[in-house]
């Protein structure tokens, strides 16, 4: 054990050094590569399986990068509008985009409107990204969201105040991806938090509906519980009565959702040492504040990573909802290739939309990695 | 009414499935006493203190903390820990909360006092524990010392009539232990009534109004310090001295 420990700080003399000597070396211009050349060595050729692996992933950047860029950038064709340029050029037609991007980022919302939509959204992402802030954590919060809910509806819906009633039918793309998976996502934090904390009672009643509910919605997937909210709900409903299909999808990703984020909280639950459960006592709080101001806020830093693993998978599992008809994002993407010429550049219609999605998913990964920074920082045992 | 018990244990028995762990524990503190309670590990020293306040429920007997008896209505329960102040051998501070949050956390929410008072009353106990420079630190940035002065004010804090204590300063080492018995020794000469389960004798001998000496569930011994050390009555007891002393 020893041994190791007794190098590392020669190693980082070593790092530290090595730069300086080629600076003293090979004043000006061999610096740079000095530096270069000794780096590569250290990070890339320092063992024989190092190398094999320098090699063949150099062997596979060379195979597939210079393709790749002549595909996507060299041979593209960027704007004009006409699918026969594309055809000429031969390679990526991002002119599809520029043609297709209302259609795909609003679907079916009328086309003069779309500014309503896009207000909507920046209002909605505003809010998100001000939401992302604990400084801002608090009941205000909670106000804010009603206000931004009630003008994005107003927004979207419209029908008063001078907006033209647009049912939503009609909503598509990025705005209906968006909704579905933050709704999705805010509304089955706490549902889970419940679920998680019911499985954990002591009350048998309780712990066994938390217990079967979760069971039976993991043992179901997605698509079976969309589908369901949109066929087979109906059937049970009195004749006369319907709930909008929208809303029964954005009902089931809540619940199904839930299910498995409880899990998620429960993990951070079961790792709280039983003597905060007892100090909590001790001191007279009762269950709901035992529970809200201690066990929980250190429960949930503890499953940051799971939790927002969950969020990721909800925000792209609302894709599912192609089966019930709703036009989200990915939905919108496959439907601009019905306009038989462009037909051929689905994979650049598929791109952008898997784009969109990865700025998100990445950013909610990102802002897991920052938050799980910040809410330690100082707690640290 | 003077001579009436503060806490009264009239034979209390307590199982764990089937393992028989108090066996008809008697035990009266008048207010003001100090009693401390020894005994050999697994005796049943901490089921006897945590029976007190309800961290663990008794099947038999009566418990009567200050003319409330313990039953399992909340309301009873609710009422006796609001007059007991617990510290326990690991500290439990909540590790996420700053110091001073720690000990308004109680007062806020359970005695809905203001937070201007609340944080008035946390600073003033945190001066008599001697660290209210470190109150805007988190526990784990605490010394174990520290940290148990910290979880004695925030038991304080919510003006207790009695304090429970379980082995205060068994997790420290040993240059803490000081630091957290001058504490207890001035809470003690304040007129606390204090239960203490604790192996340091000498402080037992300075504070302590009685001793009780239990082993495998029972109260073998109770007695004034000066007796018990001097002249205890039971083999076992003596036994228990000899070890503990000896080291
Ligand atoms: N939750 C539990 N379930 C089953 N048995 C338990 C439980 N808690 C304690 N016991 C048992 O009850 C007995 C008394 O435990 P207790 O913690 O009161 O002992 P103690 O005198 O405080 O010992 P120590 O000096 O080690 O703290 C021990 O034999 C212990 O194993
Ligand atoms: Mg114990």
């Amino acid at each position: 054990m020893s041994a190791p420990i007794e190098q590392s700080p020669g190693e980082i003399a070593a790092h530290v050094e090595e730069p300086m000597r080629a600076t003293l070396a090979a004043p000006r211009r061999g610096r740079g590569a000095a530096a270069l050349l000794g780096w590569t060595r250290r990070n890339l050729f320092s063992s024989v399986p190092n190398t094999i692996l320098t090699l063949v992933a150099l062997a596979l950047l060379v195979w597939f990068l210079p393709p790749l860029i002549n595909w996507a950038l060299v041979k593209a064709t960027w704007t004009g509008g006409d699918p026969k340029l594309c055809r000429e050029a031969g390679g990526a037609c991002w002119a599809l985009i520029e043609t297709k991007h209302r259609f795909i980022l609003f679907g079916l919302y009328p086309h003069d409107q779309h500014w309503r939509p896009l207000v909507a959204m920046a209002i909605f992402l505003s809010a998100i990204a001000a939401s992302c802030d604990p400084r801002f954590w608090n009941w205000r919060l909670a106000g804010i969201w009603a206000v931004v809910l009630a003008v994005g509806g107003w927004l979207m819906w419209g029908g008063f105040l001078g907006l033209a009633y647009v049912e939503n039918a009609r909503w598509g793309g990025l705005p209906l991806t968006l909704i579905l998976a933050t709704l999705g996502i805010v509304l089955a934090f706490p549902l889970s938090i419940l679920l998680a904390l019911g499985r954990r009672s002591d009350l048998p009643a309780i712990r066994a509906v938390c217990v079967g509910y979760i069971e039976i919605v993991r043992g179901v997937p997605l698509v079976s519980v969309l589908f369901m909210a949109s066929i087979m709900f109906p059937l049970f409903l009195p004749e006369g009565l319907t709930i909008d299909k929208l809303l029964r999808a954005q009902v089931g990703i809540i619940l199904f959702t839930a299910a498995y984020l409880a899990e998620a909280v429960r993990g951070g639950l079961a790792a709280i040492p039983k003597g905060q459960y007892e100090a909590a006592d001790a001191m007279g709080l009762g269950y709901w504040q035992k529970m809200g101001l201690v066990i929980l806020p250190q429960a949930l830093r503890l499953v940051i990573p799971p939790i927002v693993n969950q969020f990721i998978s909800c925000f792209k599992d609302t894709s599912l909802v192609i089966i019930i008809g709703l036009y989200d994002l990915l939905t919108t993407a496959k439907t601009a290739l019905t306009d038989p010429p462009w037909r051929p550049f689905y994979v650049e219609s598929y791109v952008f939309a898997g784009l969109v999605y990865f700025g998100f998913c990445f950013f909610m990964s990102r802002y897991s990695q920052y938050l799980e920074r910040r809410l330690n920082a100082g707690t640290r045992r | 009414m003077a001579n009436d018990p503060v806490i009264l244990l009239d034979k209390v028995n307590k199982w764990y499935g089937e393992f028989h762990v108090l066996k008809d524990i008697d035990l009266a503190v008048g207010k003001g006493e100090k009693v401390v309670i020894c005994g050999p590990s697994g005796s049943g020293k901490s089921t006897v203190i945590r029976c007190i306040n309800r961290l663990e429920e008794h099947q038999r007997g009566r418990i009567v903390v200050d003319g409330v008896e313990l039953t399992s209505d909340i309301r009873s329960i609710d009422a006796i820990r609001r007059k007991v102040g617990m510290v326990f051998q690991s500290f439990n501070l909540f590790p996420h909360l700053t110091v001073i949050e720690n000990l308004t956390l109680a007062p806020l929410w359970v005695k809905k006092t203001p937070l201007k008072q609340a944080q008035e009353t946390a600073m003033r106990y945190l001066e008599r524990v001697k660290i209210p420079e470190q109150a805007h630190k988190y526990p784990g940035q605490l010394s174990g010392g520290q940290q148990q002065r910290v979880a004695i004010a925030r038991a304080l804090c919510l003006k207790p009539d009695i304090m429970l204590f379980d082995e205060p300063t068994s997790a420290l080492d040993p240059e803490m232990i000081k630091e957290v018995l001058d504490v207890m020794v001035e809470l003690a000469g304040e007129g606390m009534t204090m239960v203490c389960v604790t192996h340091e004798m000498g402080f037992a001998r300075t504070v302590a109004d009685s001793m009780v000496f239990m082993a495998e569930g029972v109260i073998v011994e109770k007695a004034p310090p000066k007796e018990f050390f001097a002249a205890p009555k039971s083999e076992r007891t003596r036994q228990f001295l000899s070890q503990i002393i000896g080291h």
